[in-house]
C-alpha cells in the first residue's frame, strides 16, 4: 500500500509542479462559468427606450412619464415610426414603445369590454436575448400598472426570435470541463511516460499495471471534484441556477461522469503513443463531438437523424441531458435513471476495453 | 543480504528470435552470462541490443527460443523476474519534474523497499549527487542523471543489472567514473549485462558479444577477440588523407581501407609489402606517406567480421 500512496504522491507532484496547466485547469471552469454567467445575468437595468406616438394625448404622456421615472428605463425621446429600425440597429435604444394612433379609443374600448386591437406595441432588440426577455417583461408590467388592468400588448422580439436561454450552458460547461481534465490530462500523463521511457521501468517493476492506472487517476479525480464544487457553487450563487433537483443525483451522476471520462483517457492512452497524438484524439475525437453533438450548443432535437444517432454514443449528451433535468428543471433522481444507467454501461464497457488493452507488456 | 549461490547462470539465452514485421531484430541468438560476470553487448545502432534487453526484462515476448534470468523463464516466471532485476533503459528513465531524492524515493517505493535499507549499495554513487538532492532532475548534468538512474535501478538490490547504453551521451570523465562504479557492483556479486556502441569500453567487460543485424558475430573475452584478428593490420597516414583513402581503395592488394581516428586502417592480401605500397603512393604525388603495422582493436575485429558477413 505504501507503493500505491507514493504513486499517488508522485502523480500529484507532476500536476502541482506544472503550474501553468494546473492554473488553467482550476481557473478555466471559473472563467467559463462567469463568462456565461454574465450573459445570463437576470439583473437587467438601464433599458434605453424611445416612443412612437402618432397622436399625443394625456394618457400617453402619463405612461411615458411613469416609465421615465422608473430606475430600469431611460427615456430617449419621441421618434418617428420610420426611425425605429435604424435606432434599434445602431444600438441607440434597446426598445421602442409604439402607441396606437387611436390609443385613447382602444384603451377605453378595452375598459368597456369591447374587442379591439392592441393599444401598445413593444419592439425589442433581442440580439441580446436576456435584455430582451427581462426588459420586455419589465416594460409590460410597468405599462400594465399604469394603464387599465387587461391592456393587451403585442411584443415583437427582433433578430433572435427563439430567445434561447443561456442557462443551458452550465451543464454543457460541466460536460466539457470534466472531459477535458480527466480524459485529456490522464491520457497525456500516461502517454508522456511511454514517450519518455519511464513506462518501461514502471512495467519492469513488480507493481501491477492496475495499480499504476488507479494511482494515476486518483489526483485527476480529486482535481475534478474540486472543479465540481467550484462549478456548482458558481452555478448556484453567481448564476442563480435554481438547482432545486436532487442534490444526491446531481453529485452522483457527476462523479459517474468523471469516472467515465477517466476511463476514456485511459483508453486513449492505450491507442496513442505520443503526447501529440493523445492531445489530438482528445481534442478532435472527444471535444468536437461534445461541443457539436451533445446538445450543449445546438439542440439535439433539431439535428438531422444521422447526427442524432451519433449523439447517442456520446456520453456528454446523456450527462448534459441529466444535468439539465436536475439543475434547471429541478427534477428528482427518478427522472434521470435512464441517463444514469446508460452512463454506467458506457463506463463499464470503456474500463473493460481499456484494461484489456493496457497490459503489462510493451506491445 | 541474500547470498547468490544459485546453480543457474545469471542469464541464459537459447536461440532467441524476435521480429518486428519484416525486420528480424534478433535472429536466433544464444549466450550465457555467468554469476557476477560483467558481460558486454557491442554493436552499432539497430543491431538488436535494445530488443534483447526488452526480452530479458520481460517487456516483450520472443517469437522463438527461450531465455532465463536468474534461473527463471522470461515467459512463465516474468513476475518473479521483475522483482529481482534492475533495468536502466537507453534513455535515462527519470521524472524530470521531480527532485533527485523524490525520484529515488519513488523508485524505492516501486519495489516496496526503503531507501535506507539498501543505502550501502548505492552510497558510493549517491554521495556524489547527494549535494543536489533537492534539485529537479532536468537541471542535472548528463553524468549526474546517469548516476541517479543507476541508483534508482539499484535501490532494490537486484541480482542482475541490465544497462542499455548507459554511457551514451555522457562525457568521457563521467564514463570512466561510471565503469569504476560497475567494477564495484561486480565485486559485490551483481551480474551485469551492459550494451555500448563504444568499442573502447568493451575492454572493461569480462566477456563481450559482438552483435550485428540481430546475430551474434563472436563471444569471447576482449583479449581473445583481439588476438583472434589473425592478420597484420596496417595504419596509413599522410598529408592528403582523403586522397590516400581513395588511392588505397584502388590498390589491388588492399582488401579494405577505412578511416580510423587520425589514420586509415588497411586489411591486405597476402604478398602486401608496406614499403613498396608507401613508395608507390609517394611516386603518385602523395607527401609524408607512412604505412606501419598496428595492433588491432575490437572495432577492427568488428569491421572485419561485418565485411565478411
Amino acid at each position: 500500500m505504501g507503493g500505491f500512496m507514493s504513486f499517488v504522491r508522485k502523480e500529484a507532484l507532476h500536476i502541482v509542479r506544472d503550474r501553468r496547466t494546473m492554473l488553467i485547469v482550476l481557473l478555466m471552469p471559473v472563467v467559463q462559468m462567469l463568462l456565461f454567467g454574465f450573459a445570463i445575468s437576470t439583473e437587467v437595468n438601464n433599458i434605453d427606450f424611445a416612443v412612437v406616438a402618432p397622436k399625443h394625448s394625456e394618457a400617453i404622456r402619463q405612461q411615458v412619464e411613469r416609465l421615465s421615472v422608473n430606475d430600469y428605463f431611460t427615456f430617449k425621446g419621441y421618434i418617428s415610426p420610420q426611425a425605429t429600425d435604424e435606432l434599434l440597429r445602431q444600438g441607440e435604444v434597446d426598445a421602442v414603445v409604439v402607441f396606437a394612433e387611436d390609443y385613447d379609443r382602444r384603451v377605453n374600448a378595452i375598459a368597456d369590454g369591447y374587442p379591439t386591437g392592441p393599444a401598445i406595441q413593444l419592439v425589442f432588440d433581442a440580439s441580446n436575448p436576456n435584455v430582451a426577455a427581462s426588459g420586455a417583461g419589465y416594460l409590460q408590467n410597468a405599462l400594465q400598472v399604469g394603464g387599465t388592468q387587461h391592456l393587451p400588448i403585442e411584443t415583437h422580439t427582433m433578430y433572435n426570435p427563439q430567445m434561447k436561454s443561456a442557462y443551458n450552458f452550465a451543464p454543457g460547461i460541466m460536460g466539457l470541463i470534466f472531459l477535458l481534465i480527466c480524459a485529456m490530462m490522464t491520457s497525456i500523463s500516461i502517454v508522456r511516460e511511454k514517450e519518455t521511457g519511464t513506462m518501461e521501468v514502471l512495467l519492469v517493476s513488480p507493481v501491477r499495471p492496475l495499480r499504476i492506472i488507479v494511482a494515476k487517476m486518483v489526483p485527476y479525480f480529486l482535481l475534478s471534484c474540486i472543479n465540481l464544487i467550484t462549478i456548482m457553487s458558481l452555478a448556484r450563487f453567481a448564476l442563480e441556477v435554481p438547482m432545486t433537483g436532487s442534490m444526491v443525483g446531481l453529485i452522483g451522476i457527476s462523479l459517474l461522469y468523471i469516472l467515465l471520462a477517466l476511463a476514456l483517457g485511459l483508453f486513449i492512452s492505450t491507442v496513442a503513443n505520443t503526447q501529440v497524438v493523445a492531445m489530438l484524439i482528445s481534442g478532435m475525437v472527444l471535444l468536437m463531438p461534445v461541443i457539436m453533438l451533445s446538445g450543449m450548443v445546438f439542440p439535439v432535437e433539431n439535428m438531422p437523424n444521422i447526427l442524432q444517432a451519433i449523439s447517442y454514443i456520446i456520453p456528454a449528451r446523456w450527462y448534459i441531458e441529466a444535468m439539465r433535468k436536475l439543475m434547471i428543471e429541478g427534477l428528482g433522481f427518478g427522472a434521470v435513471w435512464k441517463e444514469f444507467v446508460i452512463l454506467i454501461a458506457m463506463t463499464v464497457v470503456l474500463v473493460t476495453i481499456a484494461l484489456k488493452k493496457f497490459n503489462d507488456k510493451l506491445e | 543480504m541474500i547470498a547468490h549461490t544459485h546453480p543457474y547462470p545469471a542469464i541464459e539465452v537459447k536461440a532467441l528470435s524476435k521480429s518486428y514485421g519484416e525486420v528480424r531484430a534478433l535472429d536466433g541468438i544464444s549466450f550465457e552470462v555467468g554469476r557476477g560476470e560483467l558481460f558486454g553487448l557491442i554493436g552499432p545502432d539497430g543491431a538488436g541490443k535494445t530488443t534483447l534487453f526488452r526480452l530479458l526484462t520481460t517487456l516483450i515476448a520472443p517469437d522463438q527460443g527461450s531465455a532465463s534470468v536468474d534461473g527463471l523463464d522470461i515467459l512463465a516466471d516474468y513476475r518473479r523476474i521483475r522483482q529481482r532485476v534492475g533495468y536502466m533503459p537507453g534513455r535515462f528513465s527519470l521524472y524530470p519534474d521531480l527532485t533527485v531524492e523524490e525520484n529515488l524515493a519513488f523508485f524505492a517505493a516501486l519495489f516496496d523497499v526503503k531507501v535506507r535499507d539498501n543505502y550501502d549499495l548505492i552510497a558510493p554513487i549517491y554521495r556524489q549527487i547527494e549535494p543536489f538532492r533537492t534539485r529537479r532532475t532536468d537541471k542535472l548534468s548528463g553524468g549526474m542523471k546517469q548516476k541517479l538512474a543507476l541508483c534508482c535501478a539499484l535501490i532494490h538490490r537486484p541480482s542482475v543489472l541490465f544497462l542499455d547504453e548507459p554511457t551514451t551521451g555522457v562525457d568521457a570523465v563521467s564514463r570512466n567514473e561510471f565503469w569504476d562504479i560497475l567494477f564495484n557492483l561486480k565485486a559485490k556479486g551483481i551480474s551485469i549485462l551492459i550494451s555500448t556502441p563504444y568499442m573502447d569500453e568493451a575492454n572493461c567487460c569480462d566477456r563481450v558479444a559482438l552483435i550485428n543485424e540481430g546475430k551474434i558475430l563472436e563471444i569471447n573475452t576482449p583479449q581473445a577477440i583481439v588476438e583472434g584478428f589473425g592478420e597484420t593490420l596496417y595504419a596509413l597516414s599522410g598529408e592528403d588523407m582523403f586522397g590516400l583513402l581513395e588511392a588505397a581503395r584502388r590498390d589491388k592488394e588492399v582488401r579494405r581501407c577505412y578511416p580510423f581516428g587520425e589514420t586509415h586502417h588497411l586489411l591486405t592480401s597476402p604478398g602486401f609489402d608496406p614499403r613498396r605500397f608507401a613508395e608507390a603512393l609517394t611516386a603518385t604525388g602523395f607527401c609524408g606517406v607512412s604505412v606501419r603495422p598496428v595492433e588491432a582493436g575490437i572495432e577492427d575485429v568488428f569491421i572485419k567480421r561485418m565485411g565478411n558477413g
